[in-house]
């Protein structure tokens, strides 16, 4: 019996129409453990090299982890894997809510689809039963819209997810929504559904998962919540959720501003978590067991309309709020609900459209290209940019490619300000004087997410002092009022870059949400014992799962050097404006990123991770990690 | 008096299936739970869970009288059950499942959904 998982992998060429499944290979439980791993290790080994991500070739994996779905804090993450659009390289994205854990009582860990149906479709799964169906019904619908209509065609309890328009039309930062408001949104894993003739994943499960000792499971999860509760982090950081932070980011010169032009704002007060829970909120809105909500439900009140959505969390209140000079909560909440109905990414729209608005106001865009007179910080503009992007039309054609292919299109120096790595768009935390941040985004596997590396509050800690290791809840409640900041160290950030690298996505390893480790501190020893209960088998969370996470690095390198004909080092630096431009004003004012400093930073981490200089794995390398590639 | 749910706080994780499940059938398995969480969205936006206040409309469509009251909560003596099911569509909230022998059961006020609900959504009065 392999405890703690569902047992079975789900195989579906939709080309073919077939289905087929069959029993969850026992190798990659011994060797991957789960989500990330399973993906990882499947995409390397059945995505055919060099397959175009939009071939029907390209496979769209689903996985779920062996803590998935038990009784755990928020054990209810999905991960979900593809050859990137945005990238052309490895891709993964993670989801919360509800979906995967009904794919895992359904009775799948992994679920591995690959080909395109022949007209739009969804596939349905309620537990044995799975089948593609029309979905021309459906077709270029909203995502909640469609949320809402299979809901009430099919019952409450199918768990949906949905691509929206962006999806359909390929657009290269096109996400999956799901459950109202959460989304796997990077990396374009919704327009490789959407090139699959895909529109929804339907998903119920009702079986129960078989784990090693219920008895001991029960007592554990119990005293898990009740260790959550116990942290400040439970009731300080949970009201505002990743909002929270916004305040704190601006005034350690984090927050991205005017697409990244600066670092700090002078209307952070009204873009906040508190603007949020005064304005908008009607609920706090968990993922699937998760004790620390930290999603906010709400109701915008805009001139356009008024609208129900799920956020703003951080990255689309900094992305779409100041880094495209919006300093409207209400309004922000609308982009978000555009974003969400249209099916794109809040952390790349932010990024393009902002740098849209930036080509636009330096001539590089016409407004016939346009198809309006487009304004920093204006709703309209926005909102105006968003659609043509998912329609692709005018100027949003060559958007929809995602900054770096828009700026190689606009020409002129556009490229300098296209703000990205390996294709995908920065997120939330401006890095010209955060070193080690700057360093995570520059080497992630997928391109510019923060998902892999968070060492913002470390980089801060070097230039004035206090805890590297404090958790973010730690951060926002202590003093962060400084009116300059002194240029922080890069000497000993590839350590601490390469812990929280290993570190961040060990999470998704085990199918369970990170927060409650990274904003609360709820202590690793937790996962240990939960793991133990759940599987029977003993690991070490530093040791052992943490090697893993490591040896899934290097994979995911190899991955990228397959399929990427030059790839190497010059895939990991950071956009010339963060080297060549100093920042304008706030507290990290005359700041910039030395080119040597990069440079610096590259060799070192490459020699800590046993990379060539070009940024290679070495044989040896792979060796010591049992890689066979 | 006995369960009360609160939905102002209610976020939706469903802790309490899990909790109820593993208590009461050593299953982790939330569709077998004597309780049930459900959102309404996009309007209006909030969470509700449907909870077995004990009505006791169960034992009254017994015809075996094997639901019985014992305090406040309504117990099924599983030795009088005939497994006629009379019990599953009486139950207002659908609140009466069957389990893998074919036998009904029911909330019998374990409590442990309180105590695990991060949001103290639910309590017992």
């Amino acid at each position: 019996m392999l405890y703690g998982y569902a047992g079975n992998t789900l195989r579906i060429d939709l080309s073919a129409g077939k289905v087929e499944k069959e029993p969850l290979k026992k190798e990659w439980v011994d060797e991957f453990i789960g989500g990330r791993g399973f993906t990882s290790k499947i995409l390397y080994d059945e995505n055919p090299p060099n397959v175009e991500p939009f071939d029907p070739e390209n496979r769209f994996i689903i996985a779920m982890g062996p803590l998935s779905g038990l009784f755990l804090p928020a054990s209810g993450k999905t991960h979900f894997c593809t050859k990137s659009p945005a990238t052309g390289g490895y891709g993964d994205s993670n989801m919360g809510g509800h979906f995967g854990v009904n794919m895992k009582y359904a009775g799948y860990d992994v679920t591995i689809i690959k080909g395109k149906a022949k007209e739009p479709s969804y596939i349905f799964i309620d537990n044995d039963t799975v089948e593609i169906r029309p979905a021309g019904q459906y077709w270029g619908k909203g995502s909640t819209e469609v949320e809402s209509a299979m809901k009430e065609e099919l019952g409450e309890e199918y768990q949906i997810l949905t691509i929206g328009e962006a999806g359909e039309n390929l657009v290269n930062f096109a996400c999956i929504s799901h459950d109202f408001g959460r989304q796997a949104g990077r990396i374009g894993i919704g327009a490789v559904l959407g090139s699959k003739n895909i529109k929804a994943i339907v998903a119920r499960g009702t079986k129960s998962i078989p784990v090693f000792d219920p008895k001991g499971l029960l007592k554990k999860g119990k005293e898990t919540y009740a260790a959550c509760r116990e942290k400040p982090g439970f009731k300080g950081w949970t009201p505002e959720g990743t909002a929270g932070i916004t305040n704190w980011c601006n005034d350690v010169g984090a927050l991205p501003t005017r697409n990244f032009q600066t670092s700090h704002c002078d209307y952070a007060d009204k873009i906040n978590g508190k603007a949020i829970l005064k304005e908008l909120k009607i609920t706090d809105k968990g993922c699937f067991a998760c004790p620390i909500p930290c999603g906010k439900y709400g109701h915008a009140k805009t001139k356009r309309g008024n609208v129900y959505v799920e956020g703003p969390e951080y990255e689309t209140l900094s992305l779409l709020g100041s880094n495209c000079e919006l300093d409207d909560i209400h309004g922000i909440a609308y982009t978000n609900y555009i974003c969400d109905e249209v099916g794109i990414d809040t952390c790349s729209a932010g990024a393009v459209v902002s740098f849209a608005l930036e080509c636009y106001e330096k001539g590089y865009i016409s407004k016939e290209e346009m198809g309006m007179d487009v304004k920093w910080g204006d709703l309209d503009s926005i909102v105006h940019i968003l659609n043509i992007i998912a329609k692709r039309e005018g100027i949003g054609d060559t958007l929809a490619l995602g900054v770096q292919g828009a700026a190689e299109k606009i020409g002129y120096d556009s490229s300098k300000f296209a703000i990205h790595v390996k294709g995908l768009e920065w997120t939330g935390y401006e890095s010209r004087n955060a070193p080690g941040m700057m360093l995570g985004y520059m080497t992630s596997d997928i391109g510019a997410h923060h998902g892999r590396c968070w060492v913002l509050g470390s980089d801060v800690a070097t230039a004035v002092g206090g805890d590297k290791n404090a958790t973010v809840h730690d951060l926002i409640s202590g003093d962060s009022d400084f009116d300059t900041i002194p240029k922080a160290d890069h000497k000993n950030v590839v350590p601490l870059v390469l812990k929280s690298q290993h570190l961040r996505p060990a999470f998704d390893i085990l199918g369970t949400c990170r927060l409650q480790y990274m904003e609360i501190g709820l202590e690793t020893e937790y996962y240990e014992e939960l793991y133990y209960y759940a599987t029977g088998k003993k690991m070490d969370f530093n040791k052992d799962l943490l090697l893993l996470s490591e040896k899934i690095w290097h994979l995911n390198r190899m991955f990228n050097k397959r399929e990427i004909s030059d790839f190497g080092r010059k895939y990991d630096y950071p956009p010339a404006r963060f080297y060549e431009e100093k920042i304008p004003n706030g507290p990290n004012k005359g700041h910039v990123m030395d080119l040597g400093v990069i440079e610096e930073m590259l060799d070192t981490y490459y020699e800590a991770r046993g990379w060539d200089e070009n940024g290679i794995p070495t044989q040896a390398t792979l060796e010591k990690h049992n890689l066979t590639v | 008096m006995g369960l009360i749910f609160n939905n102002e706080t209610c976020s939706g994780c469903k802790a309490c299936e899990l909790v109820c499940t593993l208590q009461n059938l050593k299953e982790i398995n939330p569709s077998k739970a004597m309780l049930h969480v459900y959102g309404k969205f996009p309007d209006p936006g909030k969470y509700y869970v449907d909870i077995c206040d004990q009505c006791g409309a169960c034992a009254e469509a017994c015809p075996q009288d094997a639901i019985e009251l014992k305090g406040q909560t309504y117990r099924i003596n599983k030795d009088k059950c005939d497994k006629c099911m009379a019990c599953v569509p009486a139950c207002p909230v659908n609140l009466v499942k069957v389990d893998d022998d074919g036998y009904p059961y029911k909330c019998i006020n374990c409590k442990q959904c309180v105590t695990v609900c991060p949001r103290d959504a639910l309590t017992f009065e």
